[in-house]
Formats: structure tokens, C-alpha cells, sequence
């Protein structure tokens, strides 16, 4: 096991060349220019020619990669062109608040979605079946601003249990936290929330046919032990694969929930970055972002091992 | 059978518990802000870069306004009005003398000097076009002691003093001759000004939130507020920005009390403020914005006059601003091109663009040109919703006066670079594009870029007009006021005629605060000093 996970941490490396290599070329081909952002719209083009020295966007592309690529090699992934500001600094402030609303959706959409699938299935095709599967229809078709408009406009204006928007630290106080960040993780938990549950419900299906489901209820083993002890066990595969998609879905592309709720997460950074040709800020979040999808890959492959103990590695 | 556990009244009960512990856990929300200390301002744009000088972004502008301090400033009769420094003007208008005032100093406690102040203006002078008109006829800047500054010029300057009083886009803030020595092509790393307020360097998160913290040791004019210009005493021990990409969030936060004020308000969204209690919805940016259209003169069709009049004729400003506004209480047909509420504003020349849209003039303008069906290249940015109406709006009135429009959308950095493209449209050239600009910032000859006739050394579009350029000479050595305006007119007919930019009118966007806070002032930039707080 632990041979394997050296093995897939060291075919992390090529990957994360390739995407650096392509990420860098691409943001070169795209139009653009960080300096005429920087120097604003009166700026005259002798004036940003100067910018463009300075910032060495005029370097050879040869030249601006290995630079780069040599910092990074160091850990220092550049200074924003915009803000002036260490990159490594930036996404290490942004990236708290996303990963922390992010677990809570996780959280949320597991225990309420796992369950609604087992049952959906257990009763399959009747009204809770149906009930479960209407409300997957709906996870999936209403986009993601409208319920958080409408929890707002529940909770926050009607209620007022809750702040309209912004995020505290969980170092701030629980309280905080929670209150912040319940209304964004019950946003984005509503998509996930009816991925997981039709998975679950898929997956229990077809285990629930299975000759030792009949064997365990023949044995007047208790339904629900039948159904979370060996039914759910030997369904988790497909489940666990989607809860780790849905956990690097949610790091790298929550941008309009935070937007929304107004969270300094990392998909405003990165589409502000973007917007702004922040070139060392968009490599450094989509490098970011290509790491985080080969680790959570890499904890999901192992973790169907403890499920599944005919996994092995 | 365990079935039971899940009836429809263990569900009903599980409900019940966890609406009742999510109650217990968050309890009903105060306001955030009953802290009269402290005011949260939602502004129009996420503060990312601190030097004011390097860039023409107003919210950066904005940040120095509350940082740094200037030597003079615009009242609201555009009068330059002593600042940090009182000033004295030789008979032969060659020498100016400034004196600064006692007690002027750094956060970080050292002395504003002389030495400061000729760092700052030399660095400024470098960027602002406004400043290279000066330092062009400058012969010497000197600090002969600690507390004066004797600027002497190799010919008179009459508009000095409005020149170094602008309060957009670039003024001349004084910053610590450290600082100040940073290359004009560089950004600063220091943020020590002599202003009202503190930068907060370890609360800043670039595009997300700033903090200002009052500076104790500022010694405000004791002059009434004026616009820029006056006493800034500042009654709140903090200022916080934080950007909201969201309007809609931004409104919702207002109306809750979360937040104290929202500098710009989507017309659109407008009811949901109006309604709201405590809330004040009101106007306190007095000149508004305008929004222009820029032809390309290097290529054709737009290299010959008469097609540029065509578009000018085919171009209606009612129909531009009301597709934009929506509601004519926010918008003002405008054909100054210096502004309709300004001491410069004449609408000479401007009935064309005013009572327009004239198709059939258009038509019979292109044909005398002479005009070949080439289609025109139209940049339409898709990203930046002040700017995504006018090139749809535009492209539908130039087909309607007999042009071929190729209207290509793209997000407002291609725009951008595009634009300060000089090659031919079909090798990656353009034909027209649109802005907007404060009116500040386009209010006299000196200022506003879009007049500038120098071809290559000027805005893009590159109209080498020196027709022009002779009139904005004559501004610089006009001696009176009404002098200025005379050439004013000129020049306004001239752009009429020769279409140097298409003025497509004013518009005004509205401010909301909470009603807690009071005294406001009346300001083309938003600041911060005077306004009191109440708590909630």
C-alpha cells in the first residue's frame, strides 16, 4: 500500500509539469495585457510599453517560463502583476474560507444524501422513492444563485437567524462560523445532495439483489443493519467516487456561491485573476486546482480499500 | 422491521429537533455594524492596486484620497483651494511659490518637507498627461527650505493650479521622498501618506477588503468641506472597503444593517433599496459619468471625415442612454463634450448627436464619401456591464445609416489590448469601440485624453489633429477664465466636425447608505471625512 501511494505521489510530478507547461503557453496565447489593467484606461501606449519592460512581460517566453518555473521549484510561485502582492500569500489566505465551506458541504451532503438513497432504494418505487428522486431532479435543474437567493431571503432577511453574507474564520468563534457559513454550504449541498442520494439509491439497488442480501434477511438479520452494514458497505465504491469529485468540484469551481454570499474564497480569486491576466495568480490557482484533483483521486483510490476488502493495492 | 424509525412522525420529529437546535445554535443576527466606530463601505470595485500614481483605476484614486494628501484642491465652484500648502504666483507668472502649512506630518510620525513634496510632483509629473503639459515648460522645482516649494517655469502656465488641483484621474498625492523615488513604471511598496487615514497594511486583502484606521495627528484646514478641498475631520475610528461582486447581496446586506454604505447602485435593483427601511437612496456624485464612442483614424472608413460624420448622424443619444439607464432621471442628453455641468460646457456643434438618430443623413454622408460597404469592426465587451449595452445599441443604429457592422464580442481584456492594436482591422485592427469616464476626467482640454492630437503619441484611435493641438496650446496660455472658454467652444466645434470622440451622453449612478449615517458630502470621489455615525 504505501509502495503505491509513493508511486502515484511520484506520477503526480509529470502531471503537474504538463499542466504548468500548458497552463503558462495558453494564458500567453489569450489576449490580454496585465499592464494596460494595472496602468488603468488613460494610459498611453508608450506608458505601458514601460509597465510591460518592467513587469518583463516583453522577456522572451523561454525566458519568463524557466524564471518561473525556477522560483516555483522554491516554493514562491511570484508576486501578482496587479496587487503587487505573494502569490503564495494570496491563495493561502483565499483558500481557508473555500475549503472550510467546502467540507460543510461535504458534511451536509453525506449525511443527508447517503441515507435518502438508502432509502430510496429500500423502497423502491414508492411515494418516498419518488419523493427522493424529484428532489435529485430538482438538485440538479435549479441553478445554484436562486436557492441561494431564496435561503437568503428565508433565513436572512425573513428570519434574520442568519447574516446575509461574509464568512468568519472558525478561529473567530463557532458561532460565527456556523452562522456565516450554513446558508453556502446548504446552497451548494442541494446539487450534491442529489448526486450522492442517486448514486446511493443506484448503487443499493443493484446490491440489494444481491444473494447475501437475501441470505442476511433470511437470517433475520435487522433490516437496518442489512441495509448500512453490508448493503451500503458494498455499494461505496461508486459513492465514495463521487463524493471525491464533488469535494475537487467544490474547491475549484464554487465562484457563484462565493460571489453570492460574498466569501473571499479562491473562485473569485481565480476569475478575478483571469479578468485581469494576473498571469502568476491564474498558474498558481490552476496548479492549485490540478493537485487538488490528483490527491483527492489519490485518497478516494485508497480509501475503497477499507470498504472493499477485495481491493488491493 | 425497523421501518418504525422511519415514520412519517420520527420525520416530523427529526424535523422539529433540527429546526429547533439550528435555532438555538444561530441566534437571531444584530446588525453588524451598531458600532458607531466603525463604517463598512461596499465600493464599486475591489481595491487591488495601492499606488495612485502608476494607475487611472478610481478606486485606487479613492485610496489615496483617504491615505495621502495634495498641496492644493477643487472646491465645488472647480476653484483650486489650499490644501497642505498656500501659494504665491510671481507678477510674471514664471515663479510659483508654496508654502506649507505647520504640522503637517507621515503616519509614520517624520515631518511632511519640501523635499517630499518635489519627490512626489517630479514622479506624478512623469505619469499624468496633465503633469507633462507643466514639467514640458518647467525649469526648475526646488525646495529652498523644510516648509516651501518654488516651482519656476520657462513660460506661464495660467492653469497650474487647476492642473495640480484635479481630482481625477491621477492627483498629486505627496508621499515620503522614499517613496516617492520609486521609477514612475513601478509600483510602490510603501503606503505612508500624510492623509486623514490610516492604510491598515496586516487587515488588507487585495480585491476583497481594506482598512483605514483615523489618523490622530492630522490636523484638518479649518475651512468648511468643499468637494476635495476644505477641513477632512474625521469622526469614525475606522473605514472598512469590501468589495461585492454580487449587487443583489450587496442591497440585501444594507437593508439587514450589515453594511453602512454601497457607492454605486444598479439602477435595475433600485425598488428593492427604495423600500427598504432605514435605508436612503440619494445622488452625491453631483457630475456623473460620461460614456463615448472612439473611432479608429488610422484605417479606413473612419480616416475620412465624412464617414466618421456619418456615424455621428447615425448615433442617437436618447436611444443610447435610455437602453442603458432605463429610467431618464439617471441619464442626461449631453452634447458638451466637456461635460454639461462644468465651467468648459458648451454644446455647440452637438445637435446632431443630441436630437439624433439621423439615418438618412448618414446615408447620404456615406455615399458621398464614397463609402464601400467595408464592414466596420466594433469591439463589444461582454464583461463589464457599464459597457455591454452601448456596441449592441451602436451596431443597430450604424446598419440602420447605411454601415456594415461586424460586431465581435469578447471579455473587456481582449478589448483592451486590442485596442492598442495600430496594425489594419483585417490583421487584427478595430474600427470603434466604447468607455466611459468620470466626468472629472474628461472636463478640460488638459485632461481629457480623447482630444489629444498627437497620432501615435496619443489615446488610442491616434488622430494626429493639429488643428487641435493648437488650440489646446492656446489653453495652456489663455490668461483668463473666459479666455479658457472661448477656446473651449472651439475646440468643442472643432470634435463636432472633425469627430474626434462621439459624446454619447451623461449618466448619474446613485448612492445608498443607512440612515445612521449622516453628513455625506457631496463629491464627484467618495470620501470619508466629515460623515457622522449613529448606532443602529
Amino acid at each position: 500500500m504505501i509502495a503505491y501511494i509513493l508511486k502515484r505521489l511520484l506520477a503526480t510530478i509529470p502531471v503537474l509539469l504538463i499542466v504548468a507547461i500548458f497552463v503558462f503557453l495558453l494564458l500567453r496565447l489569450t489576449p490580454g495585457d496585465p499592464a494596460a489593467i494595472l496602468a488603468g484606461d488613460a494610459a498611453t501606449p508608450a506608458q505601458l510599453e514601460r509597465i510591460r519592460d518592467r513587469l518583463g512581460l516583453n522577456d522572451p517566453l523561454h525566458v519568463q517560463f524557466f524564471t518561473w518555473f525556477g522560483q516555483m521549484l522554491q516554493g514562491d510561485l511570484g508576486t501578482s502583476l496587479i496587487s503587487n502582492t505573494d502569490v503564495v500569500d494570496m491563495v493561502a489566505a483565499r483558500l481557508g474560507p473555500t475549503i472550510n465551506i467546502a467540507l460543510m458541504t461535504i458534511v451536509i451532503s453525506v449525511l443527508l444524501a447517503v441515507p435518502m438513497g438508502v432509502i430510496a432504494a429500500w423502497r423502491h418505487r414508492t411515494w418516498i422513492d419518488v419523493a427522493v428522486m424529484s428532489f435529485s431532479v430538482l438538485g440538479f435543474s435549479v441553478p445554484v444563485f436562486v436557492i441561494g437567493y431564496i435561503l437568503i431571503q428565508i433565513f436572512a432577511i425573513e428570519l434574520r437567524w442568519v447574516p446575509v453574507q461574509g464568512y468568519a474564520a472558525p478561529t473567530d468563534g463557532v458561532g460565527a462560523f456556523f452562522s456565516r457559513a450554513i446558508l453556502p454550504s446548504l446552497t451548494l449541498a442541494t446539487i450534491y445532495i442529489a448526486l450522492i442520494a442517486r448514486m446511493t439509491r443506484a448503487s443499493m439497488l443493484e446490491v440489494l439483489g444481491e444473494d447475501y442480501v437475501r441470505t442476511a434477511r433470511a437470517k433475520g438479520v435487522r433490516e437496518n443493519v442489512v441495509l448500512f452494514r453490508h448493503a451500503l458497505r458494498n455499494a461505496a465504491v461508486p459513492i465514495l467516487t463521487i463524493i471525491g469529485t464533488g469535494f475537487a468540484l467544490l474547491i475549484s469551481g464554487v465562484v457563484v456561491t462565493e460571489s453570492v454570499f460574498n466569501i473571499p474564497g479562491i473562485g473569485r480569486l481565480t476569475v478575478d485573476a483571469i479578468l485581469a491576466r494576473d498571469y502568476p495568480v491564474i498558474q498558481a490557482m490552476i496548479l492549485l486546482t490540478a493537485g487538488i484533483y490528483v490527491m483527492v483521486n489519490l485518497v478516494v483510490d485508497v480509501s475503497y480499500s477499507f470498504f472493499d476488502p477485495r481491493i488491493r493495492y | 422491521m425497523t421501518f418504525a424509525r422511519f415514520t412519517r412522525p420520527g420525520l416530523h420529529r427529526l424535523a422539529a429537533t433540527l429546526l429547533a437546535g439550528g435555532a438555538t445554535l444561530l441566534p437571531a443576527v444584530a446588525p453588524a455594524q451598531e458600532d458607531e466606530t466603525t463604517l463598512t463601505a461596499v465600493m464599486h470595485s475591489g481595491l487591488r492596486v495601492l499606488d495612485p500614481i502608476i494607475t487611472t483605476a478610481h478606486i485606487t484614486r479613492n485610496h489615496g484620497y483617504m491615505v495621502y494628501d495634495v498641496l492644493t484642491a477643487m472646491d465645488e465652484n472647480f476653484a483650486p483651494q489650499p490644501q497642505m500648502a498656500d501659494w504665491e504666483v510671481s507678477d510674471d507668472g514664471l515663479t510659483y511659490t508654496f508654502t506649507l502649512r505647520d504640522g503637517l506630518t507621515f503616519h509614520d510620525g517624520a515631518p511632511v518637507t519640501g523635499a517630499d513634496v518635489i519627490a512626489s510632483l517630479n514622479r506624478w509629473g512623469a505619469r499624468d498627461s496633465g503633469g507633462q503639459f507643466i514639467f514640458d515648460v518647467t525649469e526648475s522645482l526646488e525646495a529652498p527650505d523644510d516648509g516651501s516649494v518654488v516651482w519656476t517655469l520657462s513660460e506661464p502656465f495660467p492653469p497650474l493650479l487647476e492642473v495640480i488641483s484635479k481630482q481625477s484621474a491621477v492627483p498629486p498625492f505627496i508621499m515620503p521622498a522614499r517613496v516617492a523615488e520609486t521609477s514612475p513604471d513601478e509600483t510602490i511598496t510603501e503606503y505612508v501618506g500624510s492623509g486623514p487615514f490610516v492604510f491598515n497594511e496586516s487587515e488588507y486583502e487585495p480585491g476583497v477588503s481594506v482598512t483605514y484606521e483615523k489618523f490622530d495627528d492630522y490636523i484638518p484646514r479649518e475651512e468648511e468641506p468643499s468637494w476635495m478641498a476644505g477641513g477632512k475631520v474625521v469622526n469614525v475610528d475606522r473605514v472598512v472597503w469590501t468589495s461585492m461582486p454580487d449587487n443583489l447581496t450587496a442591497m440585501n446586506a444594507l437593508a439587514a444593517g450589515e453594511i453602512d454604505y454601497i457607492e454605486q447602485i444598479q439602477i435595475d435593483l433600485m425598488p428593492i433599496l427604495e423600500s427598504a427601511p432605514g435605508v436612503v437612496v440619494e445622488m452625491r456624485d453631483p457630475l456623473g459619468y460620461v460614456t463615448i464612442g472612439r473611432p479608429n483614424f488610422l484605417h479606413p472608413p473612419f480616416d475620412d471625415k465624412l464617414v466618421r460624420q456619418a456615424a455621428l448622424a447615425a448615433l442617437g443619444q436618447e436611444q443610447m442612454l435610455a437602453t442603458m439607464q432605463g429610467d431618464p432621471e439617471y441619464y442626461n442628453v449631453c452634447g458638451s463634450i466637456f461635460g454639461c455641468a462644468t465651467p468648459l460646457a458648451d454644446e455647440t456643434g452637438a445637435e446632431i448627436v443630441t436630437g439624433g438618430p439621423d439615418p438618412e443623413r448618414s446615408k447620404a454622408l456615406l455615399e458621398e464619401a464614397g463609402y464601400d460597404g467595408t464592414p466596420i469592426v466594433l469591439m463589444a465587451p461582454t464583461d463589464v456591464v457599464s459597457l455591454v449595452n452601448q456596441p449592441v445599441v451602436a451596431a443597430q443604429a450604424l446598419r440602420e445609416g447605411g454601415f456594415e457592422v461586424d460586431m465581435q464580442s469578447m471579455d473587456w481584456q481582449s478589448v483592451v489590448q486590442r485596442r492598442a492594436q495600430q496594425a489594419p482591422v483585417g490583421e487584427g485592427g478595430w474600427n470603434m469601440f466604447f468607455t466611459n469616464w468620470m466626468v472629472p476626467e474628461i472636463s478640460d482640454p488638459l485632461i481629457n485624453v480623447m482630444v489629444n492630437g498627437r497620432g501615435d503619441d496619443g489615446w488610442f484611435g491616434w488622430p494626429t489633429d493639429p488643428e487641435i493641438e493648437e488650440m489646446r496650446a492656446a489653453f495652456v496660455a489663455a490668461g483668463s477664465p473666459e479666455e479658457q472658454k472661448e477656446i473651449a467652444v472651439r475646440i468643442q466645434e472643432h470634435v463636432m466636425d472633425n469627430v474626434n470622440y462621439i459624446m454619447m451622453g451623461e449618466y448619474l449612478i446613485p448612492q445608498a447608505r443607512r440612515e445612521t449615517v449622516q453628513n455625506m458630502i457631496q463629491s464627484p470621489v467618495p470620501v470619508f471625512w466629515n460623515l457622522t455615525k449613529e448606532a443602529e
